[in-house]
């Protein structure tokens, strides 16, 4: 029943993912980059990664778009088109193998949801079954995120407020 | 300061979605702990909420002042995150380590509970500012390119030239 599902999904998101590099014009760039977003949010959500397509959805085609939208209509018309240059020979034939390596060593992978694979035996299996004691949390993500790896998620919201005061610093000419 | 667009349809929907945005936002940061969410989606939301109010109703030059000089608090949600931090330290534990805040009657799992409550809310505070800010800057730079637009200028310069008006 998922494979009737998962097969043309995976094809969209082929397809969209070239279609962003491929088209001419940046303002269906953006567009086409959108609908991969959403795209990528419906497979995270079939992979039961419920946050991460909640973030995808709502950061990648919302926000991320309209920021790349904002940016475009500051720009020349003539600045939108872009005109590519044919591509090297080097890359035609490094990229290809580049993916056929990927490939090959994407069958030594554990299967999805495996629970003897290394990552969910070492730490995993500690906050799954120790989140509800100890933080009164059933979110195991949002328990992990905030309280057990609160630090990483601390210099995360620095890395926002860095982007935010250089942001400002650069474009905010209104202000100085 | 940016027009508000001149469309029924933009402001009745505007009107209602704004205000289903923003309730849904508050309940995403807020159930985040039982459900998918959490403080940085929910921060998104509120922040894209604000920022359609804004394209769609527009920004005066009054009030635009009065958003920038709000932007200009674009930490206190860092500050709230650092601060639960702090109040950790406070209490003679590790730096984040939510059980070691002072909280008289609550036990070690419902310290834990609300220091990862407040921390959401500085992240969604700290997000939903700087998703403003950036749009407000981008926002008001194109206007100001749009009102030097009746100039003569030479086409096809990049925004550097404005640095010298």
């Amino acid at each position: 029943m998922t494979f009737s599902f998962e097969i043309p999904l995976l094809i969209l998101l082929i397809v969209t993912a070239a279609g962003a590099i491929l088209v001419k014009d940046l303002v269906s760039a953006v567009f086409i980059l959108g609908s991969y977003s959403f795209l990528l949010a419906l497979v995270w959500a079939w992979l039961g990664a419920v946050d991460v397509a909640f973030v995808e959805a709502v950061v990648g085609a919302g926000l991320a778009t309209m920021l790349f939208l904002l940016t475009l209509f500051g720009m020349a018309p003539k600045d939108t088109q872009v005109h590519r240059p044919s591509s090297s020979w080097p890359a035609l034939i490094g990229l290809p193998l580049l993916g056929g390596l990927l490939l090959y060593a994407a069958g030594d992978l554990p299967k999805l949801g495996d629970p003897s694979s290394p990552a969910s035996v070492h730490v995993s299996p500690f906050y799954l079954e120790n989140s509800m004691q100890h933080t009164r949390t059933p979110n195991v993500v949002t328990s992990v995120l905030m309280d057990y790896r609160a630090f990483d998620t601390f210099m995360e919201t620095v890395v926002i407020f860095t982007a935010g005061v250089a942001c400002a610093l650069l474009l905010g000419r209104h202000r100085v | 300061m940016i027009h508000p667009y001149d469309s029924v349809i933009v402001f009745a929907l505007g009107r209602v979605l704004i205000p289903v945005m923003q309730l849904f936002g508050l309940y995403v940061l807020f159930f985040g702990q039982y459900g998918p969410g959490g403080g940085f989606v929910g921060g998104v939301i509120l922040g894209t909420s604000v920022i359609l109010s804004i394209l769609v109703f527009g920004l005066s030059e009054s009030s635009g002042r009065l958003v920038s000089r709000v932007l200009h608090g674009d930490g206190v949600g860092l500050l709230i995150f650092a601060g639960v931090g702090g109040l950790c330290l406070i209490g003679g534990g590790a730096f984040l380590n939510y059980a070691d805040m002072t909280f008289p009657g609550l036990d070690v799992a419902s310290r834990r509970y609300l220091g990862i409550l407040l921390t959401q809310i500085g992240v969604a505070v700290d997000v939903a500012v700087t998703s403003v800010s950036i749009v407000l800057s981008l926002a008001v730079t194109n206007e100001d390119r749009d009102s030097r637009d009746d100039l003569p200028l030479p086409v096809g310069e990049g925004r550097g030239e404005g640095e010298h008006v």
